[in-house]
């Protein structure tokens, strides 16, 4: 029998379970553990911590992580694949190594570097003429230069291989592409090339089912009710064999559900043209494959076509886009809405009345028709509902102040409205995400493993 | 029969940027079938005229049994610049099996 490699994605998105990886490690029966701490606009939110502090800009929560499952991960050889270095993969390599010497173990770490542009966008533009328009509005670039915080490439997922192939138990990568964590180690293990595009495609579309964690098991998946034990969810786990041929499963004593609509449904998340699934590795049509559900909570998938990459890598930029507030308040009793629209109207009136005119506004009705518009008819009879308010501008001290317009209306309103608790709304900054592309010639990705 | 698209389909939506998908996925080979015919754009995007203020574009996925729409400017702008409650449009496919339909007779029993 062919060799079997087992890769698990313990945590979806930054925020996501804690435990989750833990019992990976502890019960999986894992040979690698994925790890995505980064979100579009993770990125310059690091940036920003390391403009503060040299040390900072890296997934924090990870070197916990590592504090609990180290012995464990070294005992049992389990090889962690994670995007935590952020903006500062030296910072967390440093920490990551202090928490092994302290626990007593000699620990290879690799590092990928390259994905980070930041300092180098002016060279680009200048010197190769990249023009880093916005990919999905066309727009220039010359509206956000000035307004930037962090600037990434989503590299391919070979720098990955190398590490693993460099002897790293953990690889720490930047700005992988979130799939690319997955598929690095079944690079390594098969020695897949770059021109094996059925291959790479499978790696790829495994990635892409197992990159949100429980979106895969169970967890957002329309028959709910269906669902056992939801609380003690498994994370998936892949079986990939040698020729593309894998399997999306969960390991024992786990909640959760595995059949062919739940992965189905994950395979769909954030879905453009399903024939061009474009990532830094290889292009994978989405409708070539095929997906068998065997009992057991196991789905296994055959037939991924893949075809040649394009010769652009994506970046992401995040850049400084004004300053937003939110604000809330529970209305109740008889003719609740009707109550809610006027005392919407109430507080945009006053903020009108003393001059403050915003760039974008938004008033819902939370409860009623925030979610789904007009499309659920009104309930006959609504005897609560929460008014949400928001505003955007540039001039932080307009936005400061929309959020002392919300406590007065309890007592100048109509009756019956509460909820305002943790006090007045504050401008938060907007971080705003431009996709755009640059030639794969221009960047160079650098493996060390120390 | 008149039912909900939710009887016949499961979906999962997120974002694309300024607007989400929402991928739809059919019980039966002959439901899907049926639905090629009647989940037209046309009839997705008056379903959603609250709330989608772009293009909607289908694709299909036979393999699957699944069609994907993208539901253009649906979100408020899009990322972290949208004011919305939804932002992501993690509920537009909740929204899309609240759908009315008149299922043909012959397809009745292909409902679990």
């Amino acid at each position: 029998m062919s060799k079997i490699i087992k890769i698990a994605n313990g945590q979806g998105f930054w925020g996501d379970s804690i435990d989750a990886p833990v019992n990976l490690v502890k019960e999986g029966g894992i040979d690698y553990l994925t790890l995505d701490y980064l979100a579009e606009v993770t990125l310059s939110i690091m940036q920003r911590q390391k403009l503060k502090r040299p040390d900072a800009g890296y997934a924090r929560d990870f070197v916990d992580l590592v504090r609990r499952i180290l012995s464990e991960i070294i005992e049992k050889d389990i090889k962690i694949i994670t995007n935590a270095g952020g903006v500062n993969p030296q910072a967390c390599q440093k920490a990551i190594n202090e928490v092994a010497c302290e626990l007593g173990y000699d620990l290879k770490i690799g590092i990928i570097e390259g994905d980070n542009i930041f300092n180098e966008m002016d060279t680009f533009r200048n010197n190769h003429n990249v023009d880093f328009k916005n990919m999905d509005t066309g727009a220039s670039f010359d509206e956000i230069k000035d307004k930037m915080y962090s600037s990434n490439v989503y590299i391919d997922s070979f720098s990955i291989a190398e590490a693993l192939n460099k002897g790293a138990q953990i690889v720490l990568a930047g700005r992988v592409s979130d799939p690319g964590l997955a598929l690095g180690p079944a690079i390594y293990e098969f020695n897949w090339k770059k021109d094996d595009f059925n291959l790479i495609a499978s790696g790829t579309l495994a990635g892409h089912i197992t990159e949100c964690g429980a979106q895969c098991t169970g967890g957002n998946y329309t028959k709910w009710k269906d669902v056992p034990d939801l609380y003690n969810v498994g994370y998936p786990i892949i079986e990939m064999h040698e020729n593309g041929f894998f399997a999306i499963t969960k390991h024992k004593n786990t909640g959760g559900l595995i059949n062919r609509e739940t992965v189905a449904e994950q395979i769909l998340y954030e879905m453009g043209n399903p024939k061009q699934y474009i990532s830094p590795d290889v292009c994978v049509d989405f409708t070539s494959f095929t997906l068998n559900e065997r009992n057991n909570n196991r789905v296994e998938i055959t037939d991924v076509f893949g075809f040649e990459a394009t010769d652009t890598y994506k970046v992401s930029i995040s850049y400084f886009a004004g300053y937003k507030a939110t604000g809330q308040l529970t209305i109740s009793g008889p003719d609740a809405y009707e109550k809610a629209k006027l005392t919407a109207d109430i507080i945009w009136k006053r903020l009108e009345k003393a001059g403050f005119i915003y760039q974008k506004t938004s008033t819902e009705f939370l409860g009623i028709s925030s979610c789904h518009g007009e499309i659920s008819p009104l309930p006959k009879q609504i005897n609560e509902v929460v008014l949400r308010l928001s505003v955007k501008d540039d001039d932080k001290g307009k936005v400061d102040r929309f959020g002392k317009e919300i406590a007065p209306v309890i007592t100048s309103g109509p009756p019956g409205i509460t909820g305002f608790a943790g006090g007045r709304p504050k401008a938060q900054e907007i971080i705003a995400y431009w996709p755009t592309l640059i030639p794969k010639s221009l960047i160079k990705t650098k493996v060390s493993v120390s | 029969m008149k039912i909900k698209l939710s009887e016949i389909a499961y979906a999962r939506s997120g974002d694309k940027g300024a607007s989400s998908n929402a991928g739809i996925i059919f019980t039966s080979e002959k439901i899907y079938q049926w639905a090629l015919e009647n989940l037209t754009v046309n009839v997705v995007k008056k379903h959603f005229k609250s709330i989608v203020h772009g293009e909607v574009i289908r694709y299909e996925l036979p393999n699957l049994l699944a069609l994907n729409f993208i539901l253009g400017d649906s979100l408020g702008g899009g990322g972290s610049e949208s004011l919305i409650n939804d932002a992501q449009g993690k509920t537009h496919g909740q929204a899309l099996l609240l759908l009315d339909i008149d299922l043909p007779k012959h397809l009745e029993n292909e409902i679990n």
